[in-house]
């Protein structure tokens, strides 16, 4: 190959674009997305500690910011406890969402018959409603596992149908060149297994990368269906016992009338719900920053 | 084989240059009808010789993309062969000598300039090491090697395109074929892209057939311009161009450049006449 040609060929039309952007401008509105809501959030604290002294409102009907502070600092041991029950929960039930649903997008993928068969009852399982199916999962399993279980089924599906989805948006110009440069078959294996390799060979080079962003939006809404999940299966399962986890403690404190530790409790599933909205949108940036459109600034 | 009279060349097309080289591959008698009925391709015949620059030009509809794809074992034919005729084997795999370029960059987004041009290599189980050398001397042809570590979004393009190219030519294939490279790009840079493929056709020495819209493109850049007509497809002329082999923008100017556009839109009108309504 001629490496001495002229490389005197560079666009004239464009150069390579370069963050220009004005540094100033994207740290002031960078304080601005976190300094405005922290504002608000502060004011209607105020606001609400202010009502309750003011009216003298009794904190078994609304109890004061402080007071639920104080509660939480109070009754951490139980409400720890609770939450790392319900974290464990909303994490394993994720995880196995994880394997169940990118095992099964990928074997669609690969098959239509297995596409066909089984993608109707992967609908059927998500349009049911979870809070409708938990009291006969906790009849036929063990009480963990039946919490688990929702978990499973609420996240299972958004990380299914989004994987199919991006499995299947690859260019097929993109394909057609792999079948033009990838379906090298092995002398002595026969065509099926050939057609089958190169069909792993398109997963893993192609038809993967271009799910990665689909994966990821599936992700980030299983994530917090995980957590949905765990919480209606406790509250099922709660009523019927034994329980530990935060939703647990909800209905307990309800029951109890201690609607200060009902509160601090509630405050915990918010701030793990946001928690690990944050996380997966940073897992979203950091695989997708480089080339993805999403991640990227808009150039003024 | 070629017994529809229809799709004999038009007589009153001069045949000028001699062929170059020797047939590389060759279409005999190829019929394609999709699923949906509609038939393509009708009795097609074409040899592709070494060293040629091939055109394939027609109105939309024509077949000549169909026509690409066969070539490139992309697409069977209903009917008829695709004959290699430097093989025995007939059913020899050929797609080793074979680049192809899209309308379409067909990038891919996640990847640098350099991971897409290693792309074929990759397949072919090549490692990224000894595949290196051929990388960057594939884009600096394309004149990209700067850019190896960039990110296709971040190219204009034009640039793609190069990218596409070098893609292409990283197998060092025998037999390039382009479908409608240039055509969604502005004239300024597509002029430059012709210019940078003839140079590479020159130092590359490899046989181009090149389907297009344009009868300035394909005069410019073929030694041999087929003109196909649709409906069914098939070739109604073709116009073998003798001119010099190292074209520069100076050619765009010559009388023979124009009698050229004139010979060929003349031919290409013939192919529009069956179907005024085009």
């Amino acid at each position: 190959m001629n490496t001495h040609s002229t490389a005197t060929l560079t666009d004239t039309t464009t150069t390579l674009q370069t963050d220009v952007a004005p540094e100033n401008g994207r740290d002031f509105t960078m304080l601005l997305r976190i300094g405005l809501p922290l504002v608000l959030f502060a004011l209607v604290i105020w606001a609400w500690e202010a009502y309750v002294t003011a009216y003298n409102v009794p904190h078994y009907v609304l109890p004061a910011p402080s007071r639920i502070m104080a509660t939480m600092i109070a009754d951490w041991p139980v409400l720890y406890t609770s939450l790392l029950q319900t974290l464990k929960t909303t994490f394993l039930g994720l995880m196995l969402a994880i394997l169940g649903g990118v095992g099964l997008a990928v074997l669609l993928s690969l098959s239509r018959l297995v596409e066909y068969s089984l993608y109707p009852y992967a609908v059927v399982l998500q349009v049911t409603p979870v809070v409708a199916i938990s009291p006969l999962l906790l009849i036929y399993l063990p009480q963990e596992t039946a919490v688990l279980t929702c978990a499973w089924l609420v996240a299972f599906f958004p990380i299914l149908s989004n994987t199919t989805l991006g499995l299947q948006s690859v260019d097929r110009n993109l394909l057609e060149l792999f079948d033009l440069y990838g379906s090298t078959k092995p002398k002595w294996a026969p065509a099926w297994l050939g057609r089958l390799l190169s069909r792993i060979k398109a997963l893993w080079y192609l038809r993967a990368p271009a799910a990665l962003p689909y994966f990821l939006a599936g992700l980030k809404i299983a994530g917090g269906l995980a957590l949905i999940g765990a919480v209606v299966a406790e509250i099922a399962a709660g009523s019927a016992g034994a329980g530990s986890g935060l939703a647990y403690r909800i209905i307990e404190s309800q029951f109890r009338l201690n609607i200060p530790r009902l509160f601090a409790a509630l405050a915990l599933l918010s701030i793990t719900g946001v928690v690990i909205f944050l996380v997966m949108s940073g897992i979203s940036h950091l695989l997708l920053r480089r080339w993805h459109e999403s991640a990227l600034k808009r150039e003024r | 084989m070629n017994a529809n009279p229809l799709h004999a060349h038009a007589p009153s097309v001069p045949i000028t240059a001699a062929r170059r080289g020797e047939t590389i591959v060759s279409l005999r008698g190829v019929d394609k009808t999709f699923a949906n009925g509609t038939t393509a391709l009708s009795g097609l015949n074409l040899d592709i010789d070494t060293g040629e620059f091939v055109s394939l030009l027609g109105p939309s509809g024509c077949g000549k993309s169909t026509a690409l794809r066969i070539l490139a074992g992309l697409i069977d034919p209903t009917r008829g062969d695709v004959v290699w005729p430097g093989d025995a084997a007939a059913t020899a795999d050929h797609r080793g000598d074979i680049g192809f370029v899209f309308q379409e960059p067909t990038l891919m987004p996640w990847a640098t300039v350099e991971d897409n041009v290693y792309m074929p290599l990759r397949l072919r189980g090549v490692s990224k090491a000894r595949a290196q050398e051929a990388i960057d001397s594939c884009l600096a042809l394309v004149g990209l090697d700067k850019f190896a570590k960039a990110y296709p979004r971040e190219l204009s393009g034009g640039m793609k395109m190069r990218v596409s190219i070098a893609r292409a030519l990283s197998l060092r294939p025998k037999l390039l074929l382009m479908d409608e490279p240039f055509a969604a790009l502005d004239e300024i840079t597509r002029f430059k892209l012709n210019d940078d493929i003839l140079r590479l056709q020159r130092e590359f020495a490899c046989t181009i057939v090149f389907v297009t819209h344009s009868v300035y493109e394909s005069a410019y850049l073929s030694s041999r311009i087929v003109v196909m007509a649709a409906r069914p497809g098939r070739i109604i002329a073709e116009i073998d161009v003798d001119a010099p082999g190292d074209r520069t923008e100076a050619f765009r100017t010559t009388p023979h450049y124009a009698d050229l556009c004139r010979q060929t839109s003349a031919a290409l009108h013939g192919a529009m006449g069956f179907d005024e309504h085009l």
